[in-house]
């Protein structure tokens, strides 16, 4: 294992050092429990927006705190899910008097240790409503799973959400808007490369030097299936065609594409898998309006990339638009 | 034939070092239909039990358990956290007050904690979780203890139900928690969550067998 780390058990302190060493400006960074908090937070009368999830996935979610976006962001180890103390300190730095919205990715841990912490939340006055994100195609949803994982889409609501709550929307609202963005996006990614989780030292699966896994998850979990690289061309129509007939998004649809680095990808294949998404789009009719570009939800180092598109309305759109100031996302401002 | 509060406590630090001798073994079974980390979570969790308990008791065998059940909660994270966090909480409550457990408490507080996973979980015999290797230790203790068992042969026969419970894991196709992603893949693997369960269970045996609480029951 080669990473630029001084110790495995130190990664995420020491990145959460990092975090509020350069970013002093917009985020406080707690520790016991770790907590990355909006500077000016609580916002007096502004509904507060908590995610988390396992570290790793950089700059989701630590660096999507800030004006216009996350209120908290609460980080587990590397790929393992926060607990609920963290999520409970979130809670209530963040608790402005208009309720908080924790948005929490599909995953078992995920889940179970937000409910523990919204149980632990309510029962200290603090109004707390709960969405969570399930848009990864790769995945049945069945009762026999545990449903599709949160995946690409979280980036999307944790902006629109964000915004909304700027407005001054109630609690209500900003959940219903974040069940509207879930309803209304889908993704599927691949892998070139695994990813080596530190505390493990070795890599977290095994692919063939040609092989790709499509379907993959953000933690490295199997997909859909395993085959020999194809040109991005043919990658492209793998994971679009998937998205595109789930929903369905159909001729006349307006969509924000974002085209995601899974950490290991540059930023040149990327272009080259949205020029091929744009055009598998444009020749079903479907108008990309917005786009986002880069890294955004990583599997630590892993190559490869994941495509998640959604449907736009003028409202999503404006929201989409609006300000937005932390280190991972910063326009309009 | 008693649990004694110094019992319980061997019994906790006795998972622990089950879990620390096993972490690796526990990791590379998550691995393979998970996301390999049950070993290294688990083992930083009770590591931070040991310091907890290390630094002073608690008043009575209750609060032991509920003591080492917010301190996994706080400290293991994933899905393990809050299913072994509320395990030793719902067998703390269960517990309260005491300051040594007959087997029929201990058949009790193991019930209610298992209650509680299943609560949390929402998981079901045969979904290859800790359910499946938990529900069936549960079982054979309660059966031996109704048959007038002593409190050291029901612990030995509730650890060889789990044993075989976790084993049937094996050919399961997984349908709770992030194996179930795997579908059919999840087949022929051992689930590491069943696996931990069982290393709890075989530690009961092992810790209460080997004390008063087993001779008196020979």
């Amino acid at each position: 294992m080669k990473k630029l780390i001084n110790d495995p058990a130190d990664v995420v302190k020491e990145a959460l050092q990092g975090v509020a060493a350069a970013h002093a400006d917009r985020v406080r960074v707690l520790t016991e429990p770790n907590v990355v908090v909006r500077a000016d937070a609580p916002v007096q009368g502004k509904v507060g927006l908590v995610s988390g999830g396992g570290s790793g996935h950089e700059p989701m979610h630590g660096g999507f705190v800030g004006m216009g976006m996350l209120d908290a962001a609460c980080p587990g180890e590397v790929f393992t899910s926060p607990t609920p103390d963290q999520m409970l300190a979130a809670t209530k730095a963040v608790d402005g008097g208009a309720g908080v919205l924790h948005i929490v990715k599909n995953y078992t841990g995920d889940v179970l240790n937000f409910e523990m912490a919204a149980d632990l939340a309510s029962s200290e006055g603090v109004e707390v409503q709960a969405v969570v994100i399930n848009d990864d195609v790769a995945v049945q949803d069945s009762l026999y799973t545990a449903g599709r994982r949160g995946v690409g889409a979280t980036v999307l609501a944790e902006k629109i959400c964000g915004a909304a709550a700027e407005q001054r929307r109630s609690l209500a609202e900003v959940a219903d808007l974040c069940r509207r963005v879930n309803a209304n996006g889908r993704s599927m990614g691949m892998a070139l490369t695994s990813c080596t989780v530190p505390a493990a030292g070795k890599p977290t699966f095994e692919l063939g030097a040609s092989e790709v896994e499509i379907g993959i998850g953000i933690h490295g979990e199997p997909g859909r299936e395993r085959r020999e690289l194809a040109p991005v061309h043919d990658i492209v129509s793998m994971l679009a065609t998937p998205i595109v007939e789930d929903l369905p998004y159909n001729s006349g649809d307006s969509v924000l594409a974002f085209v995601n680095s899974m950490g290991g990808t540059p930023l040149i294949e990327l272009y080259i898998v949205y020029n091929e998404l744009n055009k598998f789009l444009s020749g079903r009719g479907i108008t990309i309006t917005r786009n986002l570009i880069g890294p955004y939800i990583t599997s630590l180092e892993m190559q490869g990339c994941s495509i998640t598109l959604l449907k736009l309305d003028d409202e999503l759109t404006a929201l989409w638009d609006a300000p937005v100031n932390t280190p991972g996302l910063r326009w309009g401002v | 034939m008693r649990i004694s509060y110094g019992q319980a406590s061997d019994w906790v630090r006795a998972f622990a070092g089950a879990v620390a001798d096993n972490k690796e073994y526990l990791t590379e079974l998550d691995a393979a239909i998970g996301d390999a980390d049950h070993g290294i979570n688990m083992n930083r969790g009770m590591q931070a039990v040991l310091t907890k308990i290390d630094a002073g008791a608690q008043p009575d065998v209750g609060a032991l358990l509920k003591t080492v059940g917010m301190t996994l909660v706080s400290t293991v994270g994933g899905a393990g956290g809050p299913l072994y966090g509320t395990l030793f909480l719902q067998m703390g409550t269960s517990a309260a007050g005491k300051a040594e457990l007959s087997g029929e408490d201990w058949a009790a507080a193991l019930a209610a904690g298992v209650t509680g996973v299943q609560n949390r979980g929402k998981a079901e015999l045969g979904d290859k979780t800790m359910i499946d290797t938990l529900v069936p230790a549960v079982d054979a203790l309660r059966e031996a203890l109704g048959e007038g068992a002593g409190l050291g042969d029901a612990l030995a026969r509730s650890a060889a139900a789990a044993e075989t419970g976790m084993k049937a894991t094996i050919p399961l196709v997984a349908r709770k928690g992030r194996a179930s992603y795997l579908g059919q893949r999840s087949a022929n693997h051992q689930d590491p969550g069943a696996t931990s369960s069982w290393l709890l269970i075989r530690a009961a045996a092992q810790t209460f067998a080997g004390s008063g609480a087993g001779h008196d029951a020979q």
